[in-house]
């Protein structure tokens, strides 16, 4: 489907995509960037953008799971896609998931513009690597930028996230 | 006796943040009409024609001003924020170029379109005719003056300023031994991940122009954006939503587009919105650092300095809209912990057609360290001597505290330290990075073929300028406490911090406290964040504020259960009799009992029924020096600033080859006085250092002759990732409590990036052997060096 009614009179297309968990439904120019679209269509403000040009990684999202640079790629692109931000990272109840709670540990954050980037990037990274030793929680944020916290209790988030996921896994009586 | 002043408790802010759930300028305002600006590709130039035949076809445009369509005060100047005897040359921007542009980035249009993809076509199709002018590029070409930036400003000069105390030159002169040292640094910025942004809301029925700015002062936004408008203060609200880190660009105000989108707001009807991109910040906001030092430096066998003289010139870029903070910031921080008994300082600031330059986290004291460490170095070396012993000689001795440094500070004030233990600071830093068996490691290194070298720096540093801040606490019928404060948030935990203070002086949770910063409508007087100013000032005025919200609560306590107010406590939110949990009445329940209108609406006011008295009928409800309600409100001004202080120390290994620096310990003892928490103390600090480490050995804002930014993006200015800070920074502190506040508290927000340069430098000089001179310094500037020393390059 496309229409003719986009802000400089551009042709519009759907976009369907699933957005943490549900069906959503976008109409943008073939130029939206996903990023753009999430933020400003869907209304998902959670997913920030801090350079536009994929050096950041502050609007990092997973996208059918891995994690990729919204800010490169073109909403068009990315129909029939399946799309999680940092607001779908909680539990199902609500709770923090353990990357977030571990950030709130760890004080892995300051200004938290960085932050949702941190945190996906982060969730798939362990999804990989459950056990990351020091230099592997190092190479899995690497390829994001943070101005405010010297990136040492974001280190440390990353292997609480770990520890965490092995209690919650272990149960109730496995937690610390 | 208190018990959360100095915890580690978690942020208060952070669960709204790590859902995603924050709120940034750029998440505020959908549906507002988006705003784009034509910037200057030249350097410098005098516009000759603004074409915007082309560009009004676009669809979905709606405007396209210029200067020429600017009203009111818009056609002036932006304010000079600072003013001051020195800067006789003081030149600020037009909100829109009128005529002339002056670095690359200056705005020269504003497009406003249905969203910012309009905005952009349209502003490409702004057709502008410029007359390129030589461009006036670096310190050197500035000071050389043959073009000038400014027709009306001989010499590129801006300021020139002195300051003496005792007779350098004499001092000098007779002085057994003499140094002189050329010393640089280079441009840096602050780049927070978050750009700047405004939005804008004018409401004709009310006549009230409501803004959200990414803003590090919104009462400043307030009041420039209500004089450039011609509004009464109180027609405009000025709220700092979430800020995306600010570190010093930020407070610059009014930006162009600050005083732009409110006038093109109210001129449209609509809401309007800016959200800069980050090529546009490194173009057209701020940076920082650029300097040259000369120093002549007069000493005695024992590296006693008798006398400094210091000669440098500050790159203020094109314009100064901030004043001369950062160099007056320099040339008397320069001194550090020390005592020279004789000094002069002189300064240059000059224009070039380079974007401006404000303070960054640090202002002017990061290159005072460099110069300051980088002397005391250079006369340990000439006089073969321990490094840290020479800087120990030069300390100004606790017992020696306040000390008068004989200068005039930033805040116009005498430079006056107030506390500080600079020698516990080196033993501290000594004994943590094991400063004296260091020689043994570095031959061990030696003879496997590796280059390890270590190097400390001292710094002190002036934190929490005046003139004040003020807090109002206010304890509502549900016994939650809300605090406001008028200086804005960027990251720094102040909602945390100031609740632990407000929660400690009142005797409540601290999860029924909640404190709002930066927001005009809650609080109207302030100054704003800077120089390491919130701890200290807003944390008094809270303090404050909250022990009058404490008495009131204690004396409306005291007539209901008809005890003195002297014998009750607060705890947990409960006031009872010292000692008896059983006598308590709920704070909530106390701030019922203050209003003398008393709907029943919630429990608290049906509790306190079993409390009202007998009412005396001959006297008003309220008392004549009453209020109702439990609330407080303070000011906190202090006499002048209060002094943090520190030591870094660092291990490096510099690579034979490739000359890489590694850094291999990364050492920090810190003063800042009382800790309010520690763990958002250490992670000041964290992010202090990271920006210390980039600064040193990676950040540069790459011109060419041209003025063209050639490394205006995150691909090409190398602010470090995680594989570039410390692999680990070990941090102890020391508490000196400051005696100028009521918590003793001094600030910590820049402490962490001070001696980042000076550090560094004085580390790879001991590796390498060479003398280092300038900073920041990568792999093939430190390359170059040991070709031009005939160090030896490879193995």
């Amino acid at each position: 489907m496309s229409a003719h009614d986009g802000a400089n009179g551009a042709e519009l297309h759907e976009v369907r995509l699933t957005v943490n968990g549900a069906a959503r439904t976008a109409l943008v120019p073939a130029r939206r960037l996903l990023s753009d679209c999430i933020r400003h269509d869907l209304r998902l403000t959670g997913t920030h953008v801090g350079c536009e040009h994929g050096v950041c990684g502050a609007c990092t999202i997973l996208l059918d799971g891995a994690p990729v640079r919204s800010c490169l790629l073109l909403a068009v692109s990315a129909d029939g896609a399946d799309i999680t931000t940092v607001e779908g990272l909680a539990e199902p109840d609500g709770s923090l998931s353990p990357v977030q709670q571990a950030f709130a540990e760890c004080h892995g954050l300051q200004c938290g513009y960085c932050t949702p980037g941190f945190l996906t990037t982060i969730t798939a990274g362990l999804r990989e690597t459950p056990d990351p030793d020091e230099e592997q929680a190092r190479d899995m944020i690497g390829g994001n930028l943070c101005r405010c916290t010297g990136y040492q209790n974001i280190l440390a988030a990353v292997r609480r996230a770990a520890e965490i996921t092995r209690e919650r896994a272990a149960g109730p009586e496995g937690r610390s | 006796m208190s018990s959360l002043l100095g915890a580690r408790v978690q942020r208060v802010e952070d669960d709204r943040l790590i859902r995603g759930h924050g709120a940034y300028l750029d998440d505020l305002g959908a549906g507002a009409l988006a705003a784009a600006f034509v910037r200057s590709p030249h350097a410098h130039a005098r516009i000759t024609d603004i074409d915007v035949s082309a560009a009004v076809d676009v669809p979905g445009l709606v405007a396209i001003y210029t200067y020429a369509d600017l009203t009111g005060r818009l056609t002036e100047p932006l304010p000079l924020l600072i003013p001051h005897p020195s800067l006789t040359h003081g030149r600020t921007p037009y909100p829109l170029a009128n005529g002339e542009v002056n670095h690359v980035g200056e705005a020269v249009a504003m497009v406003i379109a249905a969203d910012r993809y309009v905005a952009e076509d349209a502003a490409d199709l702004v057709d502008v005719s410029y007359e390129p002018l030589p461009a006036v590029v670096g310190i050197e070409a500035a000071r050389a003056a043959t073009q000038l930036v400014h027709e009306d400003v001989p010499g590129n000069l801006a300021a020139n300023e002195t300051q003496e105390h005792g007779d350098a030159a004499a001092a000098i002169a007779a002085a057994p031994h003499v140094l002189e040292l050329d010393l640089e640094i280079e441009r840096s910025a602050s780049t927070p991940l978050e750009g700047r942004g405004v939005l804008a809301d004018w409401d004709d029925q009310a006549a009230r122009l409501r803004m959200w700015t990414s803003t590090q002062t919104s009462t400043g936004v307030r009041a420039a954006v209500a004089a450039k408008l011609r509004l009464d203060l109180s027609q405009v609200d000025v709220i700092t939503p979430d800020v995306g880190g600010g570190f010093g660009v930020k407070i610059v105000h009014p930006w162009p587009e600050e005083v732009l989108i409110p006038w093109a707001a109210r001129l449209l009807g609509r809401p309007v919105k800016f959200t800069e991109d980050r090529r546009e910040h490194f173009i057209s906001s701020a940076h920082e650092r650029g300097q040259l030092h000369h120093v002549t430096v007069g000493y005695d066998d024992d590296g006693r300095i008798l006398g400094l003289n210091v000669r440098f010139w500050h790159d203020n870029g094109a314009y100064v809209p901030y004043g001369i903070i950062v160099p007056i910031v320099t040339s008397t921080q320069l001194l550090g912990p020390y005592k020279p008994p004789a000094y002069r300082v002189e300064f240059d600031s000059l224009y070039t057609n380079t974007v401006l330059v404000t303070p960054y986290r640090g202002a002017g004291r990061p290159h005072a360290c460099f110069v300051m460490e980088r002397t005391m170095d250079a006369i340990a070396a000439e006089r073969g001597l321990d490094r840290a012993l020479v800087r120990e000689r030069n300390f100004i001795q606790p017992d020696e505290m306040p000390y008068d440094q004989g200068l005039i500070f930033q805040d116009g004030r005498p430079l006056i330290y107030d506390s500080g233990d600079y020698p516990g600071l080196l033993r501290k830093v000594k004994d943590l990075i094991g400063w004296d068996a260091f020689p043994a490691a570095q031959a061990a290194a030696a003879a496997e073929g590796r280059r390890i070298g270590i190097g400390l720096a001292c710094y002190v540093e002036g934190t929490g300028v005046g003139p004040y801040e003020g807090a109002h606490v206010v304890v509502e019928t549900s016994g939650k406490v809300k605090v406001a404060t008028g200086l804005t948030t960027q990251g720094q935990g102040h909602q945390t911090v100031l609740a632990q203070i407000t929660a400690d002086e009142l005797g409540v949770p601290l999860h029924d406290v909640e404190v709002v910063t930066g927001d005009t409508r809650r609080f109207g007087y302030a100054v704003g964040t800077f120089a390491s100013r919130t701890a200290v000032m807003s944390g008094s005025a809270v303090a404050l504020a909250a022990r009058k919200a404490k008495d009131k609560a204690l004396r409306v306590a005291a007539d209901a259960l008809e005890v003195a107010a002297a014998d009750l406590e607060i705890t947990d939110g409960v006031v009872q009799v010292k000692g008896d949990p059983d006598s308590g009445i709920g704070l909530g329940t106390v701030a019922v009992l203050s209003n003398p209108l008393r709907y029943a609406f919630d429990a608290a006011a049906a509790a306190a029924t079993q409390f009202a008295g007998g009412t005396d009928m001959d006297k008003p409800p309220v008392a004549p020096d009453d209020e109702p309600g439990i609330e407080g409100r303070a000011y906190f001004s202090p006499v002048r600033s209060t002094f943090a202080s520190g030591v870094h120390a660092a291990i490096v290994e510099t690579d034979r080859q490739t000359a890489e620096v590694t850094i291999l310990r990364y050492c920090v003892v810190h003063d800042c006085g009382t800790l309010i928490n520690p763990r958002i103390v250490e992670g000041q600090i964290h992010g202090g250092v990271a920006q210390g480490v980039g600064g040193a050995l990676y950040e540069r804002m790459a011109y060419d002759e041209t003025g063209q930014l050639l490394n205006a993006s995150f691909m090409d200015f190398l602010m470090p990732y995680a594989s570039e800070v410390p692999r680990r920074l070990e941090i102890d502190h020391l508490e000196t409590p400051s005696p100028l506040n009521p918590l003793g508290i001094k600030g910590a927000g820049e402490a962490g990036v001070i001696p980042g340069a000076a550090v560094l430098a004085a580390a790879i000089e001991d590796a390498e052997g060479i003398q280092i001179r300038s900073m920041p310094i990568s792999p093939s500037d430190l390359f170059e060096l040991r070709g031009a020393s005939g160090a030896s390059g490879g193995p």
